[in-house]
């Protein structure tokens, strides 16, 4: 060893290999963001993922039709009135994830539900029109939603979330 | 690897998992204290090389695969959503396809060091053998991860390469059946490959494992071929073969660089470029640039069975080269005869490497034959031979002793490193058709030609109004979307823009609610429809030809550059033939045809056009697509701007690849000079 390196005296040679090691690992880093950021969604993915229009006009009262938007099932129900009342019905306090029915409808197209329907436990398929609340019911683990699709009873942490939308006129929508 | 280690762990933790397992001081072991030679020279660099790419190779393999579809109906067509679509997605591709350049490339160089210093003798025979399997499982590897992107080339070499197996007596049809999956090379074929090229890098990897293995068994040879005596002759692995090694990866990066960022496809044939028709096979059917000697071999033989005999003994002749060169004094270095055949035989290699790209014609062929006769007489003759007359000059006693007497030759070994670097590239390919298509194209001043090049926006602008106006009629655009319009490094349109743009045009969709097709308005999303709703009907409105899609067609077209024109390429990054082809083309049209030739009924005569008879009419005159940019609206800027536009489309993200490229380099250059200083700070009390 021609110099001795030593922590309060830095040498030449200590910073030269501080240097080159930054330098790597600097370098390394950099490298390292291309082989992660391919996992991304890829831009025909991202431009797959654009809005849709669903014409409603064929739905009838009572009934559920289901979508898809970004790999996503979204359940649209037309509500009857019974349907309507029940969920507007329940003192919001005591579900279990706290929401009023008009914060999750349209407000003068409150007959018109529009949910993703992917069960917020483990990501299954509610069926729509099942169970004890008018709502859906999860096989799965036997969740059940209310009809304005929240958590009633079973293992479900949240509600059915209710993707971007609006009326584009009385009888269409645009989902994202 | 090399015995029991004496290596104790102080933390207690990793102290009771060496107990049971000592990995710990396998690896101290083997790349800490592990004795070097210390008279290596940078030649001995392209092991760890070798150990990087391979580990790049795998990296970014298992990353491709992951957005690959090995199907025949859409393989292609993913490698281009991978390069267009993914992010990063060109950038992992060129990282694998010049990859594997640069792999074979380091792989000849390790080669020929072993050939050289005499690395495959006593006691390091198993050693070289296994370095021969390493090799071999190389060639199957690179041969299936050509085909896999199943453009023309991947898909004619599969037959050719498959077909060699009939060659064998009686058995030949049965096992390229079984190896085809089918009755021809398709998709059975390809998924198979496709499982292949994934698991035999890791075969390849387990046989490196065994190469080290016994490497470190037997030790490293030197370049004076005299085995370390004292202490005095080796240097700990650690730091200094790692620091060593480590800049000779970072000046092999820059190499590697230069391809990825600026001459990705220098290496390549743009015939991969097509997607694979079994119904046309490409004038010249070439591998790529690292099997060419073993090619030239081939078709140096004119009976079939002999043929592909040669070939493979060319290779299987190494695994006997131990016993057939049996001078005792290792290393070439005091061999002046064994030297000068060495170098002899790196010719040969080289101009049957040239040959194996050359059409089988004339004076190639009888040169083939007279340096495949030199390639086997080098082995079985030539150092049989010399192992009995030569006169070796007396080696030093030590390591250390060489050292001292070491004097400058340096500089000439850097010399002749870089005359071979620079001739290995002599395998770069050359198709012949510039023979048959007359007149060079001419080269055009292209504003993305070099390393700084972007794309001219107006030109992509008024190119795209061409397309639309002229091409469009005839021809498809099927990898673009209407949304590239508006994406960074293409013509500079909004999204809005873009959008608007596409919905001027009408897209088939369905089948809706009822099951019925029906046509809407374009979006952001959708691709420029094809004029013709399949590939039937498009030959059946154009004389028989269907005219094809025009996305990559300034990549899928090019000309013969010739010998010495593609070595400068190489230097200034000259990538242009495709483009100056497809304007030539649009402008070669010629009403009258000269004397002499005839050309068939409903073709028109090409200047440029291979064959010069073209089923296409002449498709662009002046005046006829408006600018309104008060550019000249001549058959010559048409011409210029339609060929920017389809370069673009060709390659959406160049401007990012040029861009990247530059801070790439100049981040390993300055890389490359830390790493020089401090190797000699290493080694300063080493020397």
């Amino acid at each position: 060893m021609t110099t001795a390196s030593s922590a309060d005296h830095p040498t030449r040679r200590d910073f030269l290999f501080v240097a080159t090691g930054a330098a790597a690992a600097v370098g390394g880093a950099a490298a390292l963001w291309p082989f992660i950021s391919q996992m991304n969604p890829d831009a025909s993915t991202i431009a797959a993922g654009a809005p849709i229009e669903v014409d409603l006009s064929p739905v009838a009262e009572g009934q559920d039709i289901k979508v898809f938007w970004r790999g996503k099932p979204i359940y649209i129900s037309h509500r009857t009135k019974k349907q309507i009342d029940e969920a507007r019905a329940v003192p919001v306090a005591s579900l279990p994830d706290p929401q009023p029915d008009d914060a999750r409808v349209k407000a003068g197209h409150e007959q018109w539900l529009v949910v993703i329907g992917i069960c917020t436990h483990l990501g299954c398929i509610p069926i729509a029109h099942e169970g004890n609340y008018d709502g859906f019911f999860c096989p799965c683990h036997g969740s059940q939603y209310d009809s304005s699709g929240r958590i009633r009873q079973g293992p479900a942490p949240a509600n059915l979330p209710v993707p971007p939308y609006n009326f584009v006129s009385d009888t269409k929508i645009q989902i994202g | 690897m090399s015995g029991p280690s004496d290596f104790q762990p102080s933390n207690p933790a990793l102290q009771w998992i060496e107990r049971r397992l000592p990995i710990m001081g396998l690896v101290h072991s083997s790349f800490v204290v592990y004795p070097t030679p210390r008279n290596l020279n940078y030649w001995w660099t392209f092991g760890a090389i070798l150990s990087f790419m391979l580990g790049m190779q795998i990296l970014t393999g298992v990353i491709l695969a992951m957005h690959y579809t090995p199907h025949a109906d859409l393989a292609f067509k993913s490698v281009e959503l991978i390069v267009r679509d993914v992010n990063y997605g060109w950038l992992l591709r060129n990282m694998h396809a010049c990859g594997a350049s640069m792999f074979f490339f380091a792989v000849y160089v390790h080669m020929l060091r072993g050939l050289y210093y005499g690395s495959y003798k006593e006691p390091r025979e198993v050693l070289w053998i296994l370095g021969v399997i390493i090799y071999l499982l190389m060639m199957a590897t690179g041969f299936m991860g050509y085909v896999l992107p199943w453009g023309q080339m991947s898909f004619w070499g599969a037959t050719v390469i498959t077909n060699l197996f009939s060659a064998i007596p009686y058995f030949g049809e049965s096992i390229v059946t079984l190896l085809w999956g089918g009755y021809s090379v398709g998709n059975p074929t390809l998924n198979r490959f496709f499982s292949l090229h994934y698991l035999l890098p890791f075969v390849i990897a387990g046989v490196v494992v065994l190469h080290v293995w016994a490497l470190h068994v037997a030790g490293q040879n030197n370049p004076d071929g005299v085995e370390p005596k004292t202490e005095k002759d080796t240097v700990p692995f650690t730091p200094h073969a790692t620091i060593k090694d480590g800049f000779g990866v970072a000046c092999f990066l820059l190499l590697y660089a230069w391809f990825i960022f600026y001459m990705p496809n220098y290496l390549g044939d743009a015939d991969n470029y097509i997607p694979a028709n079994p119904g046309v096979t490409p004038p010249h059917i070439v591998p790529e640039w690292y099997y060419l000697p073993f090619y030239a071999i081939l078709r140096s033989i004119p009976n079939k069975l002999a043929g592909v005999i040669g070939m493979f003994s060319a290779i299987i002749v190494l695994v006997f080269l131990p016993w057939l060169d049996s001078a005792k004094t290792r290393s070439s270095k005091y061999r002046p005869l064994a030297k000068q055949f060495f170098w002899i035989f790196v010719a040969v290699c080289i101009l049957l490497g040239y040959l194996g790209a050359q059409p089988p014609e004339g004076i190639y062929v009888i040169a083939g034959r007279v340096l495949t006769v030199c390639y086997f007489a080098y082995f079985l003759i030539v150092l049989p031979l010399l192992s009995r007359i030569e006169t070796p000059r007396p080696v030093p006693n030590s390591i250390s002793e060489a050292i001292l007497a070491k004097s400058g030759k340096a500089a000439a070994s850097i010399a002749v490193a870089l005359v071979a670097a620079s001739a290995l590239f002599l395998g770069s390919l050359q198709d012949a058709r510039a023979e048959e298509g007359g007149p060079k194209p001419p080269a055009n001043k292209w504003s993305f030609a070099g390393p700084f090049g972007t794309y001219d926006r107006a030109a992509l602008q008024r190119g795209l109004k061409v397309y639309k106006e002229v091409c469009s009629n005839c021809h498809g655009l099927s990898y673009i979307a209407f949304r590239n319009l508006a994406e960074a490094g293409g013509p500079g349109y909004s999204v809005a823009q873009a959008a608007a743009f596409a919905s001027d045009y009408k897209i088939k969709d369905g089948p809706n609610d009822q099951g019925d097709m029906f046509e809407r308005a374009g979006r952001p999303a959708d691709y420029f429809p094809s004029p013709f709703p399949n590939e039937q009907a498009a030959r059946a409105a154009n004389g028989g030809a269907a005219p094809p899609d025009l996305s990559l067609i300034t990549k899928a077209r090019s000309y013969g550059r010739g010998f010495p024109w593609f070595i400068f390429d190489f230097f200034t990054q000259y990538q242009e033939q495709g483009p100056d082809y497809v304007s030539a083309v649009l402008q070669g049209f010629e009403d009258k045809v000269p004397e002499g030739v005839t050309i068939p009924e409903g073709s028109y005569y090409n200047k440029y056009f291979p064959g010069h008879a073209i089923k296409m009419p002449k498709p662009l005159s002046d005046g006829q697509v408006t600018y309104d940019d008060g550019s000249p609206a001549t058959v010559a800027q048409y011409a210029k701007d339609v060929t920017t536009f389809l370069m673009w489309t060709a390659e959406p993200h160049m401007e990012a690849r040029k861009r990247l490229g530059f801070q790439v380099f100049i981040f390993l250059i300055i890389f490359a000079f830390l790493m020089y200083f401090t190797k000699k700070k290493v080694w300063a009390d080493s020397h």
